[in-house]
Parts: C-alpha cells; sequence; structure tokens
C-alpha cells in the first residue's frame, strides 16, 4: 500500500524537470523497473490517474522497463539469472551471490511538448 | 512536437536524503540506531522487551514503535525500561519511513541517549525498500513462521545487517530444516551475523546484548 507516496514521488519527479525545461504537457514517463522491485506497476498507474490531474502530467502515459536480475557467484564469479528457489551457481554450484541488477526504481525520462 | 528529457532520478530518493539526514543528526549525537523488521508475530516487541532490562546499568535506550494501529507496543517498551517510547501510527501505511522517523526524532532529546531502537510495521516486503537513516538493520525471523521464509522474501533478508532467529525453544515441536533456512540465508546474505535464541527462556540472549553493546561503545 506504498503505491501512493511513490506516485506522488513520480510526479514530483516529472513535474519538477518538465517546468525546468519550460514544458507545456508531459506525454510519456519512462520509468525503469527491477525485477527484484516489490513495486506493483498496475496500482501505481491506478493513483497516477488520480493525482496527476490537474497538473503538466495530466494524461501522461506510464511506460514500465522492466530490467532482468542478475546474480554474480561469489566463488567463480559467473553472472546468471536467478531461477525461482534455485539458490546454487549454476556453475560451480556454491553459495553466495551479489546483486548486480534488478534492484533499480528510477525514473528514465520524460517526453515533452513546448507551447 | 515531443521533446525527450533524460532524468535518471531514483523514485525513493527524497526518501533516501532524509534517511541521511537522520543519520546525521543521530551522529551528531552520538546515539548508535538499529531498524528491528519482522512479519507479525515473530517477536519484535518481545526481544525489545527482553533486551531492555539487560542494557538497564550499559546504555540509555530510547524506543520508537512503528503500527498501522495502537500504542501497545510503545507501552510495552516503557513497561521494559525504556527511557522514552515513542509511537508512530502509519495511518494504513505498510512500513516506516524516513519522513516518520525525522518527525519520532524531533521529540526527542538525542543527546540524553546511546541507542535508539526502531520497531518496524510487521511485514517482510515493504519495510526492506525504505531507508530509515539507523545504522543496523536487523531482521526477526522466528521457527513457527518455517524454514523457507529466505527463500520466498529475498529482498528482506538480503538487506539486513543482522539476523535474530526467535523462537529456538519451538525447534523440538515444528518441522523446521535449519539447513534448508540456513542455505536460504547464505545464498544472499553469506557473512549475516545470526543470533538463534529464545525470548521466552532467554537462551542465547547474552550474545545478541554483546554485539549491541560492541556497537553502541564503537558508536560513542
Amino acid at each position: 500500500m506504498h503505491e501512493l507516496p511513490v506516485t506522488q514521488s513520480i510526479l514530483e519527479i516529472a513535474l519538477r524537470h518538465a517546468q525546468k525545461s519550460n514544458a507545456a504537457r508531459i506525454v510519456n514517463i519512462h520509468i525503469v523497473m527491477g525485477e527484484l522491485s516489490t513495486m506493483v506497476d498496475d496500482s501505481i498507474q491506478f493513483y497516477w490517474d488520480m493525482i496527476a490531474e490537474g497538473t503538466l502530467a495530466h494524461g501522461a502515459k506510464l511506460h514500465f522497463r522492466r530490467v532482468p536480475a542478475e546474480l554474480q557467484c561469489m566463488a567463480c564469479f559467473t553472472k546468471y539469472h536467478p531461477k525461482e528457489m534455485e539458490l546454487l551457481c549454476p556453475n560451480c554450484g556454491s553459495v553466495g551471490a551479489k546483486v548486480i541488477s534488478g534492484e533499480e526504481f528510477f525514473v528514465e525520462a520524460i517526453d515533452v511538448e513546448q507551447t | 512536437m515531443t521533446q525527450r528529457i533524460p532524468i535518471v532520478e531514483n523514485i525513493l530518493s527524497a526518501n533516501d536524503r532524509l534517511a541521511e539526514e537522520n543519520r546525521a543528526r543521530l551522529d551528531a549525537a552520538g546515539v548508535f540506531a538499529i531498524n528491528i523488521m519482522a512479519s507479525p508475530g515473530a517477536g519484535k516487541t518481545s526481544l525489545i522487551e527482553q533486551t531492555l532490562p539487560r542494557l538497564a546499568s550499559l546504555a540509555r535506550v530510547a524506543v520508537v514503535d512503528g503500527d498501522i494501529a495502537t500504542s501497545l507496543d510503545a507501552d510495552r517498551a516503557a513497561a521494559a525500561g525504556a527511557l522514552a517510547s515513542i509511537q508512530i501510527n502509519t495511518g494504513g501505511e505498510c512500513h516506516l519511513d524516513a519522513v516518520m522517523l525525522r518527525g519520532a526524532l524531533e521529540q526527542l532529546d538525542l543527546t540524553k541517549f546511546d541507542l535508539l531502537i526502531v520497531e518496524n510495521v510487521g511485514n517482510l516486503v515493504c519495510p526492506a525498500s525504505f531507508k530509515l537513516g539507523t545504522h543496523k538493520s536487523i531482521l526477526v525471523a522466528s521457527i513457527p513462521e518455517g524454514d523457507d521464509k529466505p527463500h520466498k522474501y529475498p529482498g528482506m533478508y538480503r538487506g539486513v545487517d543482522a539476523l535474530v532467529v526467535n523462537k529456538i525453544d519451538l525447534l523440538p515441536y515444528i518441522n523446521f530444516r535449519m539447513e534448508f533456512f540456513t542455505s536460504g540465508v547464505q545464498a544472499l546474505n553469506p557473512d549475516l551475523i545470526t543470533f538463534p535464541l529464545s525470548c521466552r527462556t532467554g537462551e542465547g540472549m547474552d550474545a545478541w546484548i554483546d554485539w549491541l553493546i560492541q556497537n553502541v561503545k564503537r558508536n560513542s
């Protein structure tokens, strides 16, 4: 149930950058979301339609780009995509890996219209 | 005509900035702070209740309790010897965030404390995403929850600095495969310091208390 403050944060970031470039309207917002992120894009979309009303971002479309998770084995340094419930390195079988990607959650870009 | 504006700004950056401010405020006062997270019923409040009397002559402790409703936990912390206990009712939010902790810090004279214990809302998902500015994150797991939790909640197990495994007195009665549990923990947090203990019998509490005191001393 934390998607509301998260959505407000997305709106705040988008508006701040749009105003800086004197945009008249925000058309698209590009969001990057890692596979390991716990955010729910449907809920963000739901709140978005309510809170963007009356702002430069009214009617803007949210685009979510998913980044797959990648782990790196700390024993043999093989990089791999984790499968559910599978914890051992597929190459050397050891336990213990570092997350290389999959935790991202950021606004990548916005598309705006000038007057 | 549309124009693309590249941004690359972390969506939780506002929270992260506030967490850094909280940390600076704690550091300036020499207070060591921990964020205790767990599922509901794992024993966060019981751990605090058992910890406070054991620290009585060693550290001055304040407790901040996050709950969706009621002040039951803050009352228990006060009864167990916390010099100050502050309740944050999150009003439905599933986790504490840096803004809420800042509000609690403003109510405390931090120079009067050595240790701040923050008890997060019972939840194994969301609290992991929101930094508070505390120095260490502690996860309380418990035997009756089952041995599969590290496998099902990797985000929480990956992000913590210490793990308390509570209710070990129930091991004879519950089918809990310690090896399976440990393998899940090790997979993404290989050197995680772990304290198996029982808040009911007191078994294992000494190691946990020693670790806390060492950290408080190192910080002061």
